[in-house]
């Protein structure tokens, strides 16, 4: 049968499985739009298009699945952009449809034309221009296995107007054919032998564990099983938390610029470094040429271009972390001979040491102000860990990775490479839609959160009962740490004297508003907020020059932290 | 150091500036690169020269790699390649100088492809030295204008035993 581009997209997305689509419309897409309102496909109508990006992104972070997002050309496109490299600099399998203005107009500066396909070629996975309708179909099944498979990312597909309605017969393709994309799942066994061989060698050996335990399916469990049965301590990246249990006692926190003090004094004294699934970013390393001095580096990615891009790596394993820890565990128990407990006795020491030393503390005063740390921390304790968490970008990123502690893969959500600011709300949304159920909570700043409050309208008016706790402190808090600490507090635009009344806000947009401003209120109204079944925005008035400590300068090597007055000494 | 890469990609709208994006975007430099058909219709073959040290270069073939488009990466820096360049040059060429050119293009087997009153236009191909060689001897006559090809090159093929 003969069918429509419009009508393609939209039989080609249920081959997918597609549940839902983030999306707004605009005169470009209307086709698709039009047939979309006979599909059981969900569509979540969003309020800015950036928005839509970030709840598909949240929606992939959360299941796994690829997230999908729909808008019209032009500005609908442009709007794309920041969520489209969030998810690429993330590795996040998404789809993103544009509409297009028909093709013969393409190139004569058209109503809402702009040439997104030039615009998003570095920031995608790949992207595609739909010329003709007979290629509609081979282009989704493409983009739909290129988001998903090797290191996942997103991938756009620009489709004019005129293919939306010209007709051709559908046939889905069972199969691809990318005769120059062949990504590598398994991992060399010789190249796994060398690395047993290494470790069983090694005296210090640490697991640096990043996002990739968490997309690749069962690399979490495999890696838990190698740090227990033979007692490597982990620490991971922004992107790997939730990969390892986050109360484990062979886990040291996270590492990098504001890891903790035994991570980044593990990792800088180690003699053998596991990568798993990292990518050695500079917010990590700090100073390159001091990184890890001493340690032989094995390093596991799937893929190649991350492995000897920042720091030489002594064994490169190209593959998909489970297949590769899975492989590594079997050569590891085959080496006999080694007590391995016994093996790593002082090292394991060492590191209980550091952690007496310094561990993440701080000092909630009775009678206030509220300390951003005490709220993240009681928001662990009342949802039991058990919540999904966004958060935005900055301190409250930050607070919120030092002190929930995550136990299982993607319940953590963040924008990690891109440090998009707007993220976290509409990635919350995303994987609210995914887990109606389940507690998902955005951690957020009032700086941040001003960035895609628009979407409130989307939750409420989709029953979305997002949690959002908004560690106000009337400041851009991050960029006034780094003003105050490196710019002689000269707080160049960092205020923001000048917020809404988020109570108030909240209950404009037909959701729940809560406020604390003292230390004993936090309680309830994090309890209030989890007993209400409706979107709710929890203005918490903390501490305004509250810092995040630890913290490497930018630039200098990570064993130098600053630690500040938050932490015990 | 100095790599010839070939690639072999699919012959499709955007996709040389997908290789030439991924180069300003990254930071690599290249210094010269041609593109055309290959026997096969539906694909065209990259020859680029580039510069970086060691590991440069192998992010340049690693996230030449990872571009969908891409077939084939091959450094013809490290295998056995024979290597090309055209240029076309006018050099000024008065009537006291004329025996002269003509005994240069003779001797680096290059050949007049346009006569005018004032004017040779010499067509020369060779590798990039012998190019350079050639210029440089040319630039005692004055020369008007020069367009260079950039290099094209083709693994050896390998010596059958007998």
């Amino acid at each position: 049968m003969k069918l429509r581009g419009a009508q393609i997209v939209v039989e080609s997305l249920l081959k997918e499985n597609v549940e839902v689509i983030f999306g707004l419309p605009g005169g470009a897409i209307i086709d698709v739009y039009d047939v979309l309102y006979d599909s059981p496909i969900r569509h979540i109508l969003v309020r800015h298009e950036q928005g839509a990006v970030h709840m598909a992104d949240g929606y992939a972070r959360a299941t796994g699945k690829v997230g999908v997002a729909m808008v019209t050309s032009g500005p609908g496109a442009t709007n794309t952009v920041t969520g489209i490299a969030t998810a690429y600099m993330d590795s996040i399998p998404i789809v993103v449809i544009t509409g297009q203005v028909p093709t013969k107009l393409i190139g004569n500066d058209a109503f809402q034309e702009v040439d997104i396909v030039g615009i998003t070629r570095p920031c995608t996975k790949h992207n595609y221009l739909v010329k003709d309708v007979k290629d509609l179909p081979r282009i989704i099944k493409e983009a739909f296995h290129i988001a998903k498979t090797g290191r996942p990312g997103p991938v756009l597909i620009d489709l004019p107007k005129d293919v939306q309605q010209a007709k051709t017969e559908f046939v889905y393709p069972e199969e691809v054919k990318l005769p120059g994309y062949k990504p590598t799942y398994h991992a060399n066994v010789r190249q796994i032998k060398k690395a047993a061989q290494l470790l069983a060698k090694a005296k210090r050996p640490v697991i640096y564990a990043g996002g990739g335990v968490i997309y690749s399916e069962g690399a979490a469990e495999e890696l838990r099983k190698i740090a227990e049965k033979f007692y490597f301590p982990v620490t991971n990246t922004l992107m790997g938390l939730g990969s390892f249990p986050g109360d484990h006692p062979l886990w040291l926190g996270m590492l990098g610029m504001h890891g903790t003090y035994r991570a980044n004094m593990a990792i800088s004294t180690c003699d053998v470094m596991l990568a798993v699934g990292a990518r050695f970013d500079d917010r990590v390393t700090g100073k390159l040429d001091e990184f890890a001095p001493e340690a032989k580096v094995i390093h596991i990615d799937i893929d190649p271009s991350s492995i000897s891009k920042n720091v030489a790596v002594d064994i490169p394993i190209v593959g998909d972390c489970c297949d590769a820890l899975k492989k590594l565990y079997k050569a590891l128990e085959a080496i006999e001979g080694i007590e391995w407990k016994e093996k790593h006795r002082d090292w394991l020491e060492q590191i209980e040491e550091w952690k007496r030393e310094h561990v993440l503390a701080y000092e909630q005063p009775p009678e206030g102000p509220i300390k951003p740390q005490f709220v993240v921390e009681k928001l662990y304790e009342l949802t039991k860990g058990e919540a999904i968490v966004a958060t935005e970008v900055g301190q409250n990123q930050m607070w919120a990775a030092q002190y929930y502690k995550f136990k299982r893969p993607r319940s953590f959500l963040t924008s990690g490479g891109l440090g998009t600011m707007g993220y976290g709300f509409p990635a919350a949304i995303g994987a609210q839609v995914a887990f109606p159920d389940k507690l998902v909570l955005d951690i957020a700043g009032d700086g941040s959160i001003q960035m895609n409050i628009q979407e409130l309208a989307t939750a409420v008016g989709n029953r979305l009962p997002v949690k959002v706790a908004i560690l106000n402190n009337g400041y851009l808090g991050m960029v006034r740490q780094w003003q105050q600490l490196f710019y002689k507090r000269r707080y160049s635009q960092t205020s923001l004297e000048y917020s809404p009344d988020f109570v108030k806000l909240a209950e404009a947009y037909g959701a729940v508003g809560l406020r604390a401003t003292k230390p004993q209120e936090v309680e309830d109204v994090i309890k209030k907020a989890l007993s209400i079944n409706a979107p709710v925005f929890m203005d918490f008035v903390i501490e305004a020059e509250e810092n995040v400590y630890p913290m490497v300068p930018a630039g200098a090597p990570i064993t130098k932290m600053l630690l500040g007055g938050t932490v015990l000494v | 150091m100095r790599h010839t890469i070939s690639l072999l990609v699919e012959n499709q709208p955007g996709v040389l500036s997908r290789v030439t994006g991924l180069f300003s975007g990254r930071g690599f430099n290249i210094e010269s690169l041609c593109v055309a058909e290959t026997i096969d219709p539906k694909i065209s073959r990259i020859t680029l020269v580039t510069t970086g040290d060691e590991q440069i270069i192998e992010q340049i073939k690693k996230q030449l790699n990872k571009l969908i488009n891409v077939i084939k990466v091959v450094d013809l820096s490290e295998i056995e390649s024979v290597e090309r360049e055209m240029a076309l040059i006018k050099v000024k060429a008065t009537p006291e100088h004329r025996a002269e050119i003509l005994r240069m293009v003779d001797i680096f087997r290059g050949k007049i492809v346009d006569v005018s009153p004032l004017y040779y236009t010499i067509e020369i191909t060779g590798d990039a030295k012998k190019l350079e060689a050639f210029i440089e001897l040319m630039s005692n006559f004055q020369i008007k204008e020069i367009a260079r090809t950039g290099t094209v090159a083709l693994p050896r093929a390998k010596k059958q035993k007998r």
